[in-house]
C-alpha cells in the first residue's frame, strides 16, 4: 500500500516535472518571438570559441549591447582548444555561435549539418579578424631568436600546442613549412624543418594556444609560438616575454560562424555582423587582432608592422588540401611526423 | 535481559530474507551496482577493443603511453609508501597523544578529500611554482606530482588506521613494557600487527586513488610526455585529440592495475585475518 502510494507520487511528481519543461520551452519561444518583433525582450546567445580571442568579445560584447540590435543580449561564453571545441559543438553542445582557430573546424560543422554551407560567401569570407604567427621569446630575447632558423639551434626548447586539438598549433607549424617549402612547392623541405623541430625542440604539448602560454610562462621552455595577439595579450598584462614577428610569417584567418541549429538566429547573426562593423573592428584592433576592415587596418598599422612576406593559407592550396595532406590524425605527413616523435 | 535479545535479531534477519525485503534490498544494490558502475566500465572496456586486441595493445605499448603507465604505477606505490608512514604517525599521534586544537586537526585531515582538485594543484602551483615565495621550484618535475598526490591521499591511511589505533589493546603494550621491551619493540611486536589490516586497506585506496588522480597534478606536474606526465593526463590527452578508443584502452589498463592490486590486498588481509 505505502509502495503503491510512493510510486504515485513518483509517477504525479515526473508528469510535473514533463510538464514543467513544456512550459518552460513554451517560454523560451515566446522569448524568441518578442526578440524578432525587436520587443527588446532578453536573448541569452551562447558563444563556443576557441582560447585566446576572449579578450576581444570582452571588449566587442560590450560595444554591441551599446547599440539597439544588441540592446540586453546576453552571452554565455565558453573558451578551449579549437578542434576540442568544434568538436564538442558536433556532439550536441547547444551554440548559436562558433568561432574558431582554423576553418577546418568551421568545416567539421558544415558536414555535420549544422552551419550552412554558404557560411564563408560573405564579402571577408567569414573572417572578422586574424593575426600573424609570432616568436616569442624570455625579455631581453637571451637566445637571440627571431628567425625560423633559429629555432633549431642547439639547446633551444620550443613550447607550441598538439595540432590535433588546437587551431594555434597548425598556424604555428604552417608558418616555417610555408617559408621552408616556399609556399608548398616543395614540401620535402618544409617536412625536413618541421620533423627537426618537432623531433628535437619541443617536448610539451599544451591542448590550446592559451595553455601553451601558461606553459610558457610557468617557465618552460626558450620560444613560445603564438598569435600576436596573444603575445600582445601577455606583454600587455606585465608578463616578463617579448615577441619578434620573423620577417616571413603566416597570416592566421579566425573564422566566426552561426549555427543553422540557433534558437536565436536573428540576434547571432546580428552579432556577426557587428563585428565586420568599423566599431567591432576597432574593439578587435584595440584587443590585439589585426582587423579585416581596410580603414580600420590603416589606421593601427603602426601597431601591426607588415612582415617582409606574409603567407596566407591561399597560397598553400586552401585548408581542404593542408588539413588533409599534412593534418589528416594516420595520414597526413606532420601527423606521422608527430606521432613518431611523441608517441 | 541481554541473552533474551541476543537470539532475536538473527531470527528476524531469517524472516525478513525471506518476507521480501531482502530480494528487493539485494535486487536494487545490484541494479544500481549495474547502473552506476559496471554498465560504463562495460562501455568503457568495448571502446577500448574498437580496434580489436591489437588494437587495444598497439594503444597501451606506445612509448608515451607505457612510460605515463609506469611513471603512474610506481609514483602511485611511493605515494602509498609514504602515506603508510606518515598517516600512521599522524594517526598516532591523533590518538595517543593530548593538545590543543587536536580536534581542529583532526578535522584538517578531511580537507583533501573536500577540496577541489584542481585548487590543490593551483595552491602547490603558487608555492612551489617558478614565482615561488619559499624559493622551491618544482614546476614540472616528479616531485611535484608525489607531492601533489601525497596531498590528495593523506585521509585514506590516516583514516583507516586511527580507529584500530584506538582499541588496541593498551594493557599488551604496558605488559610489553614491564617486560622490558623498547618503546620501537613494543610498536613492532604488538600494535603493528594489529594495524596491518588497516594500514594495507589504506595504502590500498590510496594507491587506487592516486592511480586514477588528474585535477591536482594537471597543474603542477606540466604534463611533458615521457617525463612527468602521468596516465590520466595522456587520456585526457587522447580525448582532446580525437582518439577516444586510445585513451579507453589506457584507461582500461588502469582500471586492471588497480583492480589487482585492490584485490590482492583484500586476498592478503584476509589470509592474515584467518591465520
Amino acid at each position: 500500500m505505502a509502495l503503491a502510494a510512493t510510486f504515485l507520487a513518483l509517477v504525479v511528481s515526473a508528469c510535473g516535472g514533463a510538464s514543467d519543461e513544456v512550459g518552460s520551452s513554451n517560454s523560451s519561444e515566446s522569448t524568441n518571438a518578442a526578440a524578432t518583433d525587436g520587443g527588446g525582450a532578453e536573448v541569452k546567445l551562447s558563444l563556443v570559441a576557441y582560447a585566446v580571442p576572449k579578450v576581444g568579445f570582452d571588449l566587442v560584447i560590450p560595444a554591441f549591447n551599446q547599440t539597439p540590435e544588441g540592446k540586453g543580449v546576453t552571452f554565455s561564453q565558453s573558451y578551449g582548444a579549437s578542434g576540442d571545441q568544434s568538436r564538442k559543438v558536433e556532439s550536441g553542445l547547444p551554440t548559436d555561435i562558433v568561432n574558431f582557430s582554423v576553418e577546418p573546424d568551421v568545416t567539421r560543422l558544415v558536414k555535420s549539418g549544422q552551419v550552412d554551407e554558404d557560411w564563408n560567401q560573405g564579402e571577408h569570407k567569414g573572417i572578422p579578424f586574424g593575426s600573424v604567427v609570432t616568436i616569442v621569446t624570455r625579455k631581453g630575447n637571451p637566445k637571440g631568436i627571431k628567425t625560423w632558423d633559429d629555432l633549431l639551434k642547439d639547446g633551444v626548447e620550443v613550447v607550441t600546442p598538439n595540432p590535433f586539438s588546437s587551431g594555434s598549433a597548425k598556424w604555428n607549424l604552417l608558418a616555417p613549412y610555408a617559408e621552408k617549402s616556399n609556399g608548398g612547392q616543395d614540401p620535402k623541405a618544409g617536412l625536413d624543418y618541421l620533423s627537426k623541430l618537432i623531433g628535437d625542440h619541443i617536448k610539451v604539448q599544451p591542448k590550446s594556444g592559451r595553455e601553451a602560454t601558461e606553459t610558457f610562462l610557468q617557465g618552460t621552455g626558450d620560444v613560445l609560438l603564438s598569435y600576436e595577439n596573444e603575445a600582445l595579450f601577455a606583454e600587455r598584462n606585465g608578463e616578463e616575454v617579448e615577441h619578434t614577428n620573423p620577417p616571413v610569417t603566416f597570416k592566421i584567418e579566425n573564422p566566426v560562424a552561426v549555427l543553422n541549429t540557433s534558437k536565436n538566429k536573428e540576434k547571432a547573426q546580428a552579432f556577426v555582423d557587428f563585428l565586420y562593423t568599423p566599431e567591432g573592428q576597432e574593439k578587435w584592433a584595440e584587443a590585439g587582432f589585426r582587423p579585416v576592415d581596410p580603414d580600420v587596418a590603416a589606421k593601427h598599422a603602426a601597431d601591426f608592422p607588415e612582415p617582409e612576406k606574409l603567407w596566407t593559407i591561399d597560397d598553400l592550396g586552401g585548408w581542404g588540401k593542408v588539413n588533409d595532406e599534412l593534418f589528416e590524425p594516420e595520414t597526413g605527413s606532420v601527423a606521422k611526423i608527430y606521432d613518431e616523435a611523441t608517441s | 535481559m541481554a541473552s533474551l535479545a541476543v537470539p532475536k535479531p538473527p531470527a528476524r534477519t531469517r524472516r525478513s530474507l525471506g518476507g521480501g525485503v531482502g530480494p528487493i534490498g539485494l535486487g536494487v544494490a545490484t541494479l544500481w551496482l549495474s547502473l552506476i558502475v559496471l554498465l560504463p566500465l562495460a562501455a568503457v572496456l568495448t571502446k577500448s577493443l574498437e580496434g580489436g586486441l591489437g588494437g587495444f595493445w598497439d594503444a597501451i605499448s606506445a612509448p608515451s603511453a607505457r612510460y605515463a603507465l609506469l611513471l603512474t604505477t610506481a609514483i602511485s606505490a611511493l605515494v602509498a609508501l609514504i602515506n603508510v608512514v606518515t598517516g600512521t604517525l599522524i594517526a598516532w599521534v591523533l590518538v595517543r597523544d593530548d593538545f590543543r586544537g587536536k580536534s581542529l586537526v583532526n578535522a584538517i585531515i578531511d580537507l583533501p578529500f573536500a577540496l577541489p582538485t584542481i585548487v590543490a594543484s593551483i595552491v602547490l602551483l603558487s608555492l612551489y611554482g617558478p614565482r615561488s615565495p619559499v624559493g622551491i621550484h618544482l614546476y614540472a618535475t616528479k616531485p611535484a606530482v608525489i607531492l601533489a598526490l601525497a596531498f590528495v591521499t593523506l585521509p585514506f591511511v590516516v583514516r583507516s588506521v586511527q580507529p584500530v589505533l584506538m582499541e588496541v589493546d593498551r594493557e599488551a603494550e604496558q605488559a610489553a613494557a614491564s617486560l622490558g621491551a623498547s618503546g620501537w619493540t613494543t610498536f613492532r611486536r604488538i600494535i603493528l600487527p594489529a594495524l596491518y589490516p588497516a594500514l594495507l586497506g589504506g595504502a590500498g585506496l590510496a594507491f587506487a586513488r592516486a592511480i586514477g588522480e588528474f585535477g591536482s597534478v594537471v597543474l603542477i606536474g606540466g604534463g611533458i610526455p615521457r617525463d612527468t606526465e602521468v596516465a590520466s593526463q595522456y587520456i585526457a590527452k587522447q580525448i582532446e585529440t580525437d582518439r577516444p578508443a586510445s585513451a579507453a584502452a589506457v584507461s582500461v589498463a588502469l582500471l586492471l592495475i588497480s583492480f589487482a592490486v585492490l584485490f590482492a590486498i583484500r586476498w592478503f588481509t584476509k589470509r592474515k585475518d584467518v591465520g
